[in-house]
């Protein structure tokens, strides 16, 4: 039908299938339970392809996940199933660069757990109640950067344009790579 | 709690207009998460000016709240239409994204501002590839409104989705392509361009480009598979992608796209792919083959050899049952398969660890195996069941033998004595089956012809449902009576839980306690009910009772609905009754009933209610005789009587006089249908042979113009009351004619077999051609009545 392009859920999940960051936007799992459920099934379909040159496609119970990995963590977003999946493509691209940006490149569990204000603002700032805000990651990583104010944070400790300075280094030494 | 709340309020309306922007956009965010109504007035103003502001963010914050705020608010967001106007113009590429959207979700109902819209914009300049596909997405809903008019050269709209197949984003391309492929009615000539894009993303060493052009492919190959031939070749190598979801997709497209040459090759590649996927996927596959074989009937042989080949590898249930159905439909639709069909069933059930499949087949197998050629060499592999297997199996290969046993006479004293060798067995079942064959069969087993009884008996289907028949039998057994029990006595009806679920329409909710029909909600219990009742207890046996029909209205002070019960020279309506005033305490309730429109009925009896308290439902009968075997209708009046008593809510207690009321209920209608019960037959082209052309009645009728085909079908089936068979009362849409076949028995106990045929021309005039077929050409006259009257 004509409606916006909409993601389900953005799911960050760890090598054993454990969650570290998710934000569901769909009414299909309204319990706690069902939300565990499905990622328990979503990490049992995945884990053993490999999604770490190219982001990756599947189906599960009439939706569509694309997916990618990196080190030990697992990202996922999830549409439905009539859903354009290179658009959610691009959301996954988004999300993906993005975390590697605030992370500064150590894209690994360890940095994600003690940067998790970042995750978890960064996945606010792509998708709002299913609506996708913004793909691109240079955008993301910035809209975060500037909305955190924790003195904990290792980006605030600059002032916004040296933070911003620091990612556009980044974002040159990945294209480098 | 709500000075709390208006210190976050304040404090995010104050953020909203801060200085920094990020503040700005994540306050307008959060506010229109928890706002209401009023609060949303206020900060209306300042919603609006954030959807023209200069920061991108803030723009799109606002505007994506506001998408969100339609929900709710429609009547607020509406009033924006200016502000969101300008904002999809704007130069940043998001905002333009999300005011498109929001513009869209306010002029969505009208028709003619969503067409300027998407004129305007395929015109002008859209500036990001999220922008584009929504446009794509709007594009196709106004070609798909602008109704059918293909005649007059290209669709509107069709070059703007061509030219954008070659656009920069990958999106976009997949976008354009996929609405092509969808627009209805589309030509080869259209999708061509399409399937050429999608072709190339075949290709491609992205994994999410690939699978979505398979995906589309695999749709367009179930309505032009001829479009899609030209992608075989990449199809091929994607048998071998890494990813399983996009091979498995690939190998159902070439299955249904390949022609007959390609078959025996594509069965090699499958055969090689088939160990790597998992359960889920095979099933697949297996469907599709199935499809493939009946396509091409002549392939029959390599196709079957492969899935008895599949049949005996590794798999769960599910998958083996899916190729087991696979062989039967093949078996049952290509004639020729049926011998080799059948062996390969009979070399699986040797080794099969599912009880149920083996059953399954050695049911099947009795019913097609005395058909072929030489059915003696089924013998062995049944018998052996006999010898090797479970008791279930057991039981179930002595009643193949059996049924062998009955269809070829020269094999009658062969199986008798392996009948009489099960006579020794170990388990009950098992035992018993074999002396019953033995003595229905003939207890000498010399080569003679068998009964039609027993024939009818061993092969005919039980039309009755379980439940039923366990109710009566446990009837039969409290109830003993010097007659044997008659299996025509069990009611064929099957009443689901309309009853028990059935909530009393009131005004206090806790009146919704108990449901309407009272103590005996459940299917044939109708039957002791009314037989308990001694005025209808010579009524006889009870034909049908139709659901219930409101009388009342919902939320009124006393509802009633009435159940129809049909005998053969009688009817009674059974007025279940319920009071929903605690105030009140109904007593000697009854129903007057004006049959002054229904002249064939002649009223003989009724039964009051003596009590009705609060939220206790009651029953009140009223018997009515009509003309026997005749279908009469008619039309009925009803009042409800009754002498009111107050009630004292605190203690319960009635006065002691009562006042004489009445109250006026809806008037109710005994028609044709009442007269047929709905049973189903599982296959109806063997009981329409079976039936016999002795009465059947053809005749072709013009139902006028309709709404639409699928309403004429509906409007026929409910006016004979049969049951639709095999799933022929659905209608696919767009189609210009349509077959359903019913199945019914009308009182008297006739079998009833009814084939429409409807044809819907331009004008929407209907045309239907009747032909019905029963053990009674009174009733297949009667059934024509029905139709011509109705």
């Amino acid at each position: 039908m004509e409606t916006c392009p909409s993601v389900k859920n953005i799911l960050l999940l760890d090598s054993e299938g454990k969650r570290i960051a998710v934000k569901y936007y769909s009414d299909d799992w309204p319990t706690n339970n069902a939300k565990e459920a499905f990622e328990k099934a979503v990490f049992n379909k995945t884990q053993k392809t490999n999604a770490r040159t190219e982001a990756e496609i599947t189906m599960l119970e009439n939706n569509i996940l694309v997916y990618k990995f990196v080190q030990d963590l697992y990202f996922y977003v999830t549409g439905g199933e009539d859903e354009n999946e290179i658009i959610l493509a691009a959301v996954l691209q988004g999300f993906f660069d993005a975390v590697g940006i605030l992370l500064r490149g150590n894209v690994d569990k360890r940095e994600a757990l003690e940067n998790l204000d970042l995750i978890l603002l960064c996945i606010d700032e792509i998708v709002d109640g299913g609506i996708i805000l913004e793909t691109d990651a240079n955008s993301i990583a910035t809209k975060v950067a500037s909305n955190s104010v924790d003195a904990g944070a290792p980006l605030s400790e600059q002032t916004i344009s040296q933070a911003l300075a620091t990612a556009r280094e980044h974002l040159a030494r990945s294209l480098l790579k | 709690m709500t000075s709390k709340v208006i210190i976050v309020t304040s404090s995010l309306m104050k953020d909203m207009n801060s200085r920094t922007d990020m503040y700005r956009a994540n306050a307008i965010r959060v506010l229109c998460r928890i706002t209401d109504g009023t609060l949303l007035t206020q900060i209306e103003r300042y919603l609006k000016q954030a959807i023209v502001d200069k920061n991108p963010v803030v723009a799109s914050a606002a505007l994506v709240s506001g998408i969100h705020l339609l929900q709710t608010n429609p009547e607020i967001v509406k009033r924006w239409s200016n502000e969101v106007q300008e904002a999809v113009q704007s130069r940043a590429a998001l905002v333009q994204f999300h005011a498109l959207a929001l513009l869209h979700q306010i002029r969505q109902n009208d028709r003619l501002a969503v067409s300027k819209l998407v004129t305007s914009l395929t015109k002008g300049t859209v500036r990001s590839p999220l922008a584009q596909c929504l446009l794509i997405r709007y594009t196709s809903q106004v070609i798909r409104e602008s109704g059918v008019n293909t005649q007059s050269g290209d669709r509107p709209f069709y070059d703007y989705l061509e030219g954008c197949l070659r656009h920069k984003a990958e999106m976009v391309i997949f976008e354009a392509a996929r609405a092509i492929t969808e627009l209805s009615g589309v030509t080869t000539r259209e999708l061509t361009p399409a399937i050429t894009v999608l072709q190339l993303f075949l290709s491609s060493s992205k994994p999410v480009l690939r699978f979505a052009a398979v995906r589309t492919l695999n749709k367009v190959a179930m309505s032009h598979p001829m479009a899609v031939t030209n992608c075989n070749i990449d199809m091929e190598s994607l048998i071998s992608d890494q990813n399983r979801s996009i091979a498995t997709l690939a190998i159902t497209t070439l299955l249904k796209t390949g022609n007959e040459s390609s078959v025996d090759r594509l069965m090699k590649q499958i055969t090689n792919f088939m160990s790597d996927i998992a359960d889920e996927f095979k099933i697949v596959v297996v469907e599709a083959i199935r499809s493939l074989c009946l396509k091409f009937p002549l392939k029959y042989r390599s196709l079957m050899n492969f899935l008895s080949n599949i049949l005996r590898e590794e798999g769960g249930f599910e998958y083996k049952k899916a190729i087991v159905d696979s062989i039967v439909i093949l078996i049952r639709d290509i004639p020729d398969a049926k011998e080799s069909g059948l062996l390969h069933l009979c070399e699986f059930i040797e080794d099969c660890e599912f009880t149920y499949l083996s059953t399954q087949i050695l049911h099947f197998l009795g019913n097609e195996g005395p058909k072929t050629s030489d059915p003696s060499k089924y013998i062995r592999y049944i018998y052996n069941r006999v010898i090797l297997e479970n008791a279930t199996v057991r039981a179930s290969a002595v009643s193949t033998l059996a049924k062998f046993g009955a269809m070829i006479d020269s094999l009658k004293p062969r199986i008798f004595i392996l009948l009489r060798r099960c006579l020794f067995d170990n388990d009950d079942e098992v035992r018993d089956r074999a002396t019953l064959y033995l003595n229905t069969l003939g207890g000498d087993g010399s080569v003679v012809e068998t009964d039609k009884d027993v024939k009818e008996f061993l092969f005919g289907s039980l039309d009755i449902p379980l439940t039923n028949m366990e109710t009566s039998l446990k009837n039969y057994i409290q109830n003993p009576s010097e007659e044997p029990f008659e299996i025509n006595s069990v009611p064929r009806e099957v009443k689901s839980q309309p009853l028990a679920e059935k909530k009393a329409p009131g005004k206090k909710p806790t009146g919704l306690g108990t449901p309407l029909t009272g103590p005996t909600p459940v299917g044939d219990t109708y039957e002791r009910l009314l037989s308990s009742i001694p005025e209808f207890a010579s009524f006889g046996k009870l034909f049908k009772s139709s659901g219930p029909v409101e009388l009342t209205e919902a939320e009124t002070e006393y509802a009633v609905n009435v159940i129809k019960h049909i005998f053969d020279r009688h009817v009674v309506f059974q007025y279940n009754c319920s009071n929903t005033i605690p105030e009140q305490l109904l007593e000697n309730v009854f129903v007057i009933v004006d049959a002054s429109e229904a002249e064939e009925f002649s009223e003989v009896g009724s039964k009051p209610l003596k009590t009705l308290p609060y939220d206790t439902p009651g029953q009140t009968f009223v018997a009515f005789e009509k003309p026997e075997g005749f279908p009469s209708v008619g039309k009925f009046s009803n009042v409800l009587r009754f002498a009111v008593k107050e009630v004292d809510p605190s203690t319960g207690e009635a006065e002691d006089d009562g006042v004489e009321d009445e109250y006026q209920l809806e008037d109710f209608e005994v028609v044709a249908a009442d007269y047929m019960v709905k049973v189903g037959v599982s296959n109806f082209r063997n009981a329409w042979e079976s039936m016999g052309p002795d009465f059947e009645r053809i005749d072709e009728y013009g139902l006028g113009p309709r709404e639409s085909l699928a309403e004429s079908v509906n409007a026929v089936i409910s006016l004979l009351g049969m049951q639709p068979c095999e799933g022929t009362e659905v209608v696919p849409s767009n189609s210009r004619s349509h077959s359903c076949l019913l199945s019914g028995v009308y009182i008297g106990n006739v079998k009833v077999l009814v084939r429409l045929s409807f044809g819907i021309d331009a004008s929407k005039e209907v045309a239907m051609k009747l032909a019905v077929r029963s053990e009674d050409e009174n009733v297949s006259d009667a059934i024509h009545v029905i139709v011509a009257g109705g």
